[in-house]
This record gives C-alpha cells, sequence and structure tokens, in this order.
C-alpha cells in the first residue's frame, strides 16, 4: 500500500513515542534517536520490531542500522575515525542517508547522530514506494 | 542458585505461546516483609516470572543455542494484588524473533482477572552487533529451569550445572 511521507512519519512518530517513552511533540524529523530521543543498542531492535508490525515489512537490522556492524572491522575504522573505505561502504549500505556532514569528520562516536527520524522515514518510503 | 518463579508449564507451543503456573504461598519467606502484615508477590518478581515464561520459550525457539538475557521491559501494568494462596497463570506469546533478539508480550492472570500486562525484549547476546564475546557455556539455561520443562512433560536437553 502507498503511503505518503506524511503518513510514514505519523506512524514513525507513534513507534518511537512507544518504543522511547518520548512525547510526539519531540519526534520531529530532524530529532536524533540516541542523542535527542536518549536510544540505547536494544532499543533499535524495538523499533525495528515495531516497524515491522506498523508497516508491514520485513526489515533486516543491519540493512536499517548498518553501523555498529562496519565499526567491528578495521578496514573500515582507524584511530577513532571511518577510513574512506568505511565511508564508501556506508554510504553504500545506507544510501536513504545524507552522510555529507559526518565525512567532514567521521569520528565513530558521532556515527549515532546519523540515525534520525527523517532515516527511518526515507528507510521505509523507499521499502514501500520503491 | 537460582530463585525460580514458575512451578510448571500447562500450555507450550514452540515458536509462539506459553502458559505457566506459579502458586504463591506463605512459605516464601520474602512475603513476610512484603509488607508486614500484608503479604503480597512483588511486582518485580512478577516481572521476573514473566521473564522466566517468556524466557524459556524464546530460547525453546533456538533450541537452546542462544544465551537469552532480559534486555527491556516495555510495558509492565498491574492491575491488582497477588497475595499467598492465589495461582497465577503467566501467559507469554512471541511476537517478533530475529537472530539477535525477540519480543514477547504477555499477561498475568488469576483465575479469569487480568492481573498485570507484560512486554518485554530479550536480546540473543552472541549475535550483538559490536562484536562482544560472552563464556561459551550458556549460563542462562541451567538445570533448574530443564527441572521444570521436564516435570511439566516437555522436552529439554540437558543443561549445565544448578548452580
Amino acid at each position: 500500500m502507498a503511503m505518503t511521507k506524511d503518513e510514514i512519519l505519523k506512524e514513525i512518530q507513534d513507534v518511537l513515542v512507544d518504543a522511547l517513552g518520548v512525547d510526539d511533540q519531540e519526534v520531529t524529523p530532524e530529532a536524533k534517536l540516541m542523542a535527542d530521543l536518549g536510544a540505547e543498542s536494544i532499543d533499535f531492535l524495538d523499533i525495528v520490531f515495531r516497524m515491522e508490525k506498523a508497516f508491514g515489512v520485513k526489515i533486516p537490522r543491519e540493512e536499517l542500522f548498518p553501523a555498529e556492524a562496519l565499526l567491528s572491522s578495521t578496514d573500515f575504522v582507524s584511530g577513532g575515525k571511518l577510513t574512506q573505505k568505511g565511508l564508501d561502504e556506508l554510504k553504500k549500505r545506507m544510501p536513504h542517508t545524507d552522510i555529507s556532514k559526518f565525512e567532514a569528520d567521521p569520528n565513530v562516536n558521532k556515527i549515532g547522530d546519523l540515525f534520525t527520524v527523517d532515516v527511518l522515514v526515507n528507510f521505509v518510503d523507499a521499502k514501500l514506494n520503491s | 542458585m537460582r530463585w525460580i518463579w514458575i512451578d510448571k508449564f500447562v500450555e507450550f507451543n514452540s515458536g509462539k505461546n506459553a502458559v505457566a503456573v506459579k502458586n504463591v504461598t506463605m512459605a516464601e519467606e520474602h512475603l513476610h516483609d512484603n509488607f508486614p502484615g500484608f503479604p503480597i508477590m512483588p511486582e518485580c518478581l512478577m516481572i521476573e516470572a514473566m521473564a522466566q515464561t517468556a524466557g524459556i520459550l524464546v530460547g525453546q525457539a533456538r533450541d537452546f543455542k542462544e544465551k537469552v538475557i532480559l534486555a527491556k521491559i516495555k510495558k509492565a501494568v498491574f492491575f491488582n494484588y497477588v497475595r499467598p494462596g492465589d495461582t497465577i497463570k503467566l501467559h507469554a506469546d512471541i511476537e517478533s524473533i530475529a537472530p539477535e533478539a525477540a519480543g514477547t508480550t504477555g499477561k498475568i492472570t488469576r483465575d479469569d482477572e487480568i492481573i498485570a500486562e507484560i512486554d518485554l525484549m530479550f536480546s540473543h547476546i552472541d549475535q550483538n552487533l559490536a562484536g562482544k564475546q560472552f563464556p561459551q557455556e550458556n549460563f542462562v539455561f541451567t538445570d533448574l529451569f530443564g527441572v521444570v520443562l521436564r516435570s511439566s512433560g516437555i522436552p529439554a536437553p540437558a543443561f549445565g550445572s544448578n548452580r
């Protein structure tokens, strides 16, 4: 079933309000899941399960949140930063995310900032409407 | 030793749902203090009982190969007290299960009354994406859980020690 981005955002807001115990006003498109909404690693799985239920699609966790898998490889991380190879891989795995800001300072501690509400909306939009 | 908060399973559908029974008795010493003159089963132990019911269900779905750890209490709402002499039933359903984790929904009933609604998330901790290593031995499923399963007529493999 085709959904508009606004409809997807509304569903994602409901998912995050339930999964993270936040107010719906906090769940803006720009809000960062970890820094702004307080998500921890297990919450990402909770969010994936809830999104699968809400949208009726199968969502492999590493497809939506591929960053953690990248961080365990020395090919992709060096000196606490993502290497060029790591950045290329990240771009490939997160086509629905604008990583240009992160590219300027690819500190692994900032990788969590890439996951915003908007990224979830774009991901679902691509899944449902492509 | 482990505290086991369920007495037996009365229903067990692999990968789907399970129902366990717990008889609450004044012989449980903690009830003497919780509270003096007003013994009730602590809510946190009802969550633990649900975690054991749902955790065994999730573990059995993967032949007890995964270390199933309670990772998140998604919901815990209590509607009434549980007192000595009560028999409660813990109903657990697997809502989602993936290589790394599982989500369950559950309710606790006494006769037809709903006492609590408890939804949980479990992590299969060897599958964590950070690549953290844990001891090889499955320290989650010890033989006391095996005893509960086998005495309920449900086949269970030989688990590790009771300690």
